[in-house]
């Protein structure tokens, strides 16, 4: 091997590999320490500042954080106010639990939408397609999700908006409904935005199942509808559920589409502007282990579901 | 098998999701040659003047600087902390070896304004502590965060295609751990680490989710799009910066998926790209 390093430079690095060699324990220290060090010191250590600092609270005079401990933040989550006593009407009435339910709705339509949308497309590229045309299918469907998310975010709020496309193709159908700055306008969005995500884990599941047990099915007499709903989909149901993870969980966290297409709040435009308005990080962490949660919930079923093998 | 029917539902279906993946982008392109300022439908064709207003917007310029200063610095310190971690995985079997793969996958599995909130009270928590600013270096660490992962996935995964022989064998013809990695390991990762590299570039030049929590003054090209998009005289400069956005965050992709022959790459990423996004 042509080597240009010189004789004592040589025998020193020989010496440190033949000592990492011998001492793998050694080697393994070196390799993880600053990955994990990395993820210590920047990630997990800002998700427990997070976390304490959703137990501290904010002086409304001075717009200082007080480091001083209390549940305050989480009774303001659950009634809407500090000051309002926790009775069933102020906590169904609480502004934070109408903007966690719409958000919940939102995540699930989302999440319906996109199953239909991605089905047909993944079980075309899967098991339709010619060998040559399945790569170029799969490029396709990735590429979208590559051309900046913000831009595609613009995009609906120029075909949503009062005199865009969308509205002129409706006033042609004649339908008179203002989708501008609506839920609609979100729902819409939200579908375009996560629908490749959707797309893949399903696509991977289609494509593990053998072509054999739908002959079967054929061979016993299933119609086509018989064989989806009572081969084709438990069997691809890890991998539905997988898809489902993303659109759930992409739904949960967006601020930016309720801010540029839509008026409503949803929990992450709500956490943004409790940061950027009101200047109440403490509050907005509190607000930021609601999707936590719920996300931790949803991941605990699709395990049992067994959708982590077709992630 | 599927008969005749359910092959024509499934290609309409077909046809209907790649129309709806197409056709906002194809609308978007279309608006950034338009000549007046409004978004009314259909846009009044064609002109390229408001390239050259962007082009000659000092603001813009600054952006697209803090973007590539963020995306290289993200890029360079994913690199090598995913590669490190892929080859520690990789190589040994250890107590908490399937944590490791969970907790950098975390920044992204987390919704992303989990991932925002936490580095902001970090930030902040930072500032009082020991007077840590908003600057270049906090948004590169917050990307860096979320970018280890999309390294991490194509070098492990190309790894566990290089057989271990290889390396047996430099060894017995007398290299040392630094000439094996230089000469027979370094050649079988190369294509996966430079495809990990760009795809984490692509992800940390979009990122505006996080970065909107971390960047205090500095501009991104995302930060000054997500800054200007609602100002109607900016209409026409932001719809040209989002067109020439569109195409140039593809081409890192495209590159990756050369690179790696596919799959591999893309649905990796796919994998980690809640971020979009976003993640």
């Amino acid at each position: 091997m042509a080597t240009v390093a010189t004789t004592g430079e040589r025998t020193l690095v020989r010496r440190v590999s033949a000592t990492l060699f011998r001492h793998p324990r050694a080697k393994l220290a070196a390799l993880l320490a600053a990955p994990l060090g990395w993820l210590l010191v920047v990630y997990l250590a800002s998700l427990s500042l997070m976390l304490v600092t959703a137990f501290w609270r904010l002086n409304e005079l001075t717009s200082q954080i007080e480091r001083v401990w209390g549940l305050q933040n989480f009774h303001t989550l659950l009634t809407g106010a500090q000051t309002t006593p926790i009775t069933l009407s102020s906590v169904v009435h609480s502004v934070y639990t109408v903007i966690t339910f719409r958000t919940l709705g939102i995540a699930v339509a989302v999440t319906l939408t996109d199953l239909t949308l991605a089905f047909p497309i993944a079980y075309y590229a899967a098991r339709l397609a010619s060998p040559r045309m399945r790569p170029i299918l799969l490029l396709g469907v990735t590429m979208p999700l590559w051309s900046n998310y913000l831009v595609r975010v613009f995009a609906w709020r120029i075909i949503t908006s009062g005199d865009g496309p969308l509205q002129s193709l409706m006033r042609l159908a004649g339908v008179h409904y203002s989708v501008g700055a609506s839920n609609w306008a979100v729902w819409l969005t939200f579908c375009y935005l996560w629908l490749p995500f959707a797309i893949l884990p399903i696509y991977a599941a289609v494509e593990r199942v053998p072509g054999s047990l739908l002959e079967a099915s054929s061979d016993l007499g299933a119609h086509g509808w018989m064989t989806f709903r009572r081969v084709v989909v438990p069997l691809i149901l890890p991998g539905l559920v997988a898809a489902s993870i993303f659109t759930f969980s992409l739904t949960l966290g967006d601020y930016i589409t309720p801010v540029l297409v839509g008026k409503q709040f949803f929990i992450g435009n709500a956490i943004y502007n409790l940061v950027g308005l009101a200047s109440n990080l403490p509050l907005a962490a509190a607000f930021a282990t609601v999707p936590v949660v719920i996300m931790a919930i949803y991941l605990t079923v699709a395990r049992k579901l067994g959708a982590f093998e077709a992630l | 098998m599927e008969s005749r029917l359910a092959r024509i539902v499934i290609k309409v279906g077909t046809g209907i999701t790649l129309l709806f993946l197409y056709t906002p982008l194809v609308i978007l392109g279309l608006y950034a040659f338009n000549k007046g300022i409004t978004r009314a439908w259909p846009p009044d064709l064609w002109t390229t003047r408001w390239f050259g207003a962007a082009w000659h917007d000092p603001d813009l310029r600054r952006a697209l600087l803090g973007s590539i200063e963020a995306a290289v610095g993200a890029t360079a310190v994913a690199m090598l902390l995913g590669s490190c971690a892929a080859f520690a995985v990789h190589r040994f079997r250890f107590f908490g070896r399937d944590t490791i793969s969970f907790a950098l996958v975390l920044p992204i599995a987390l919704p992303g304004i989990v991932t925002a909130i936490a580095l902001s009270s970090a930030i902040n928590f930072g500032n009082q502590a020991f007077g840590l600013t908003f600057s270049i270096w906090t948004i590169i660490i917050g990307h860096a965060t979320f970018c280890i992962v999309v390294v991490f996935n194509n070098v492990v995964a190309r790894l566990r295609r290089t057989p271990t022989s290889l390396v047996e064998a430099s060894m017995d013809l007398g290299a040392d751990g630094w000439q094996t990695f230089r000469y027979v390991t370094l050649p079988a990762i190369r294509t996966a680490l430079v495809a990990g590299g760009l795809l984490a570039f692509g992800l940390s030049f979009d990122e505006i989710v996080v970065t909107n929590f971390t960047a205090g003054a500095k501009l991104t090209l995302p930060i000054w799009i997500f800054n200007n998009i609602r100002l109607p005289r900016q209409q026409p400069v932001v719809n040209v910066v989002a067109l020439v956005l569109m195409v140039i965050s593809i081409l890192p992709v495209y590159l990756a998926q050369r690179l790696t022959g596919g799959a591999e790459a893309v649905s990796g990423a796919a994998k980690a790209a809640a971020q979009g996004p976003g993640a």
